[in-house]
């Protein structure tokens, strides 16, 4: 089936229309219109397929975690139709034939489109600049560069590597922590740290590299994008850059928006995340961001683990939290349910502004005739307590048990649907 | 009471009940025939990941005297070295019938996670946990301060209400300060922390004052003064410059404790750096509680022990 009718969808602008798709493209936008198959889509959202900036899909190299098929199904069933892989694979993503091959494997299994981000540095080592430019000259076409997990603490190897990406336009994508300040830290640095006696994370390791790298950037004319911002005073520090014109976007997850470090009082290393879990003022400070555009983009920065990296004690325990799945649900909370914002908005930072900081072709695109159908499809009244399974290969979900708005009821690649009444469409690329 | 992990589980009566209890146990200790056959044919495990002599032995005792089987598992020279987990560890040693875990381990939170982690079904005492907590070792302060202040025999329900008690040192890695902040609070004592800026938690720890200056807080009339060890591996972390500055600074010296009202005790948790946070005039004096302490180590384990695997809160002895 390729050629099919949305009916009674309501676009991003609150306007409630049919939409036509055929042979992967919206042929047409208005009402009565009719198809040999019409999709009825009365009270769902209509919203560009969205695009993830900070995926781990841990292939090749950690499938035990995930792999690209799982990853992009969990994914599909989010919402999305677009994953930007992140870098931190084994063999590391920091030359052209790694990235093909995850570029190719995403095109092969794949139900959205997979873009690798490159290193920054050669094996994350901080050292010696990757093969920024072949790796964007290969047929992965790598635009975003990023050593997340690490951070590119090397004052000097960071405003190269913003100078060196300027002959094609790309960004480095930082992760903002000052290593020195942040040796064996566990946790947010704060009153609940001191009680428990886990290692602080003070905010300023944070704000300190964001607030060097946004010189490093004005200084060079290159494009710097901060992964994961977790703090009120990263916030202030990007609202300073940005009034400067400073050439800066920056991204919030999802459990940046919702969760505190109150939740590791007991220990759960299901809470254990880099950068760490915050305080309410944090939060507070992140959604105000958000929705006043200082911050760009949600990025789910998924990273799944073996549940043998959970199940242990808290110093044991790895990074990271899964959430593609939850992650439209986090944004309607914070920006429609709590009526301070628009699903214009939601479709900007969860679509439009990371394919534009991207460069991603075909993604992003407004609901328009002639656009690539790159589509999702939510129902804004649903409530789902979230299980921590899902069709990502880790549990290790911060949301189980949690009540939660919105449920992605289709999701539309390429023209194609991957997630149909709420379950992947099995062998969708067939 | 299912696990003793950290003293703000427990609020004045369930402190003063164990307090109790370990004056009771000391009894026992006092005798010819050291031995209470209350906890024959339980099995207790010492789970020491850390090396430890004193607090291991001390559970040992404890242990035994209450005719306990133990059985010392430590991580050197054990399947931990081959990077066997805690939760398998915990779950082989369980298979074998425990009745009561106590944990040293280097990790903040590991006791925690070994008790409610949804692995085993057991009692468990925290014994030390990385820079988190050590209860037992507060619990055996608070006797040796209710003993000292209140008389041997006149100890019964007695909390701490108003007393002063000083704790200087590193209080930032201290799980024994931890432990004896939340206690000698919930006994109504007032508790002030002394620290070099460097060692002090930012923010300051549980609304207690705090201060920088130990002279100062010498000044004031007080009723014990604790100071901490502290670990010369802490000068690579830049927590302080030299141990003569630190000594100088922030240690209990000869000169500083002559100054001390002669009623105001000296505790230790041991083991102590003589001439570095503590001078041997102060460590051998009779305002000295170190070695009671220990002898209370005993006691209060015994009673924690008793009433975890027992489930009873007083015993007839």
């Amino acid at each position: 089936m390729s050629r099919f009718v949305l009916q009674g969808a309501t676009l991003p602008d609150d306007s409630i229309k049919d939409v036509l798709i055929d042979d992967g493209v919206i042929r047409e936008i208005a009402s009565g219109l009719t198809a040999e198959e019409i999709i009825d889509c009365t009270g769902l959202r209509l919203l560009p397929g969205f695009v993830d900036m900070h995926t781990h899909l841990r292939e090749p190299g950690f499938e035990a975690s995930e792999t690209v098929l799982t990853g992009t199904q969990s994914a599909a069933l989010g919402g999305f139709t677009a994953v930007h892989a992140m870098a931190n694979t084994n063999p590391v993503a920091d030359n052209a034939a790694v990235v093909e091959m995850i570029r190719n494997l995403g095109e092969r299994v794949g139900y959205v489109e997979v873009f690798p981000i490159g290193a920054v540095t050669k094996g994350l080592e901080g050292k010696q600049l990757a093969d920024l430019n072949l790796m964007n000259q290969s047929t992965a076409k790598v635009n975003v560069f990023s050593d997340d997990g690490k951070c590119v603490s090397d004052a000097l190897l960071m405003r190269r590597a913003l100078e060196y990406t300027k002959s094609f336009g790309g960004v480095i994508a930082q992760h903002a922590q000052e290593p020195a300040l942040t040796q064996d830290s566990q946790m947010n640095e704060g009153e609940l740290s001191a009680v428990l006696g886990l290692k602080g994370w003070p905010a300023m390791a944070e704000e300190a590299i964001i607030a060097r790298d946004v010189l490093l950037a004005e200084h060079t004319g290159g494009r710097l994008h901060i992964c994961h911002l977790s703090t009120a005073g990263s916030v202030e520090v990007i609202r300073w850059a940005k009034a400067r014109g400073i050439s800066v976007t920056a991204e919030v997850t999802p459990h940046h928006l919702l969760l505190t470090d109150q939740l590791v009082r007991d220990y759960n290393p299901v809470y254990k995340v880099n950068p760490p879990l915050r305080t309410d003022s944090d939060v507070a400070a992140l959604r105000e961001a958000l929705i006043d555009g200082t911050i760009d983009i949600i990025a789910t920065d998924h990273a799944p683990h073996p549940s043998e990296q959970k199940d242990c004690e808290w110093a044991a325990a790895a990074f990271g939290m899964v959430g593609l799945e939850t992650a439209a649900s986090v944004a309607q909370l914070v920006l429609i349910d709590s009526k301070r914002s628009t699903w214009q908005r939601l479709a900007e930072v969860l679509s439009h502004n990371p394919a534009e900081i991207a460069g991603d072709q075909g993604h992003g695109l407004a609901v328009e005739v002639g656009n690539p159908a790159n589509l999702t499809l939510i129902d804004p009244n649903a409530l789902r307590t979230i299980s921590a399974v899902s069709a990502s290969k880790s549990i290790n979900n911060p949301y189980a048990g949690l009540e939660l708005p919105g449920s992605v009821v289709h999701t539309i690649y390429r023209g194609k649907f991957t997630v149909r009444d709420y379950s992947l469409v099995i062998g969708h690329r067939a | 009471m299912r696990h003793m992990l950290s003293t703000m589980q427990l609020n004045r009566d369930e402190a003063i009940n164990l307090l109790d209890l370990s004056d009771q146990m000391a009894l026992v200790n006092e005798r010819e025939l050291k031995k209470l056959p209350t906890l024959r044919g339980k099995t207790v495990v010492n789970l020491f990941y850390e090396d430890s002599t004193r607090t291991k032995t001390s559970f040992e005792i404890a242990a035994k005297r209450l005719s306990a089987d133990l059985i010392n598992f430590s991580a050197k020279g054990s399947s931990v070295s081959k990077g066997e987990s805690l939760k398998d560890t915990a779950l082989t040693l369980a298979a074998g019938g425990v009745d009561a875990f106590v944990i040293r381990h280097h990790a903040s939170g590991a006791a925690h996670s070994l008790a409610n982690g949804g692995w085993i079904d057991t009692p468990v005492v925290n014994a030390g946990d990385g820079t988190h907590e050590h209860p037992t070792q507060a619990l055996l302060d608070a006797m040796t301060l209710r003993q000292r202040l209140h008389g041997l025999s006149n100890t019964k329900g007695k909390d701490l209400d108003g007393v002063s008690v000083l704790i200087v040192g590193d209080i930032l890695h201290s799980r024994v300060a931890r432990s004896n902040v939340h206690l000698l609070k919930t006994l109504g004592a007032n508790v002030v922390l002394v620290a070099p800026p460097t060692l002090m938690p930012n923010p300051k720890l549980f609304e207690v004052e705090t201060s920088y200056d130990l002279d100062a807080a010498l000044s004031a009339d007080l009723d014990a003064v604790m100071m901490l060890r502290i670990q010369s591996e802490r000068m690579s972390g830049a927590f302080f410059a030299s141990e003569v500055e630190y000594a100088k600074n922030w240690g209990l010296t000869k000169d500083r404790f002559t100054r001390l009202s002669e009623k105001t005790l000296v505790m230790h948790p041991g083991p102590m750096n003589r001439g570095l946070e503590i001078c041997s005039e102060a460590a051998d004096s009779p305002q000295s509680t170190i070695t009671a302490q220990v002898a209370n180590g005993i006691s209060v384990r015994m009673a924690v022990l008793y009433s975890l695997i027992s489930g009873e809160r007083s015993i007839d002895v």
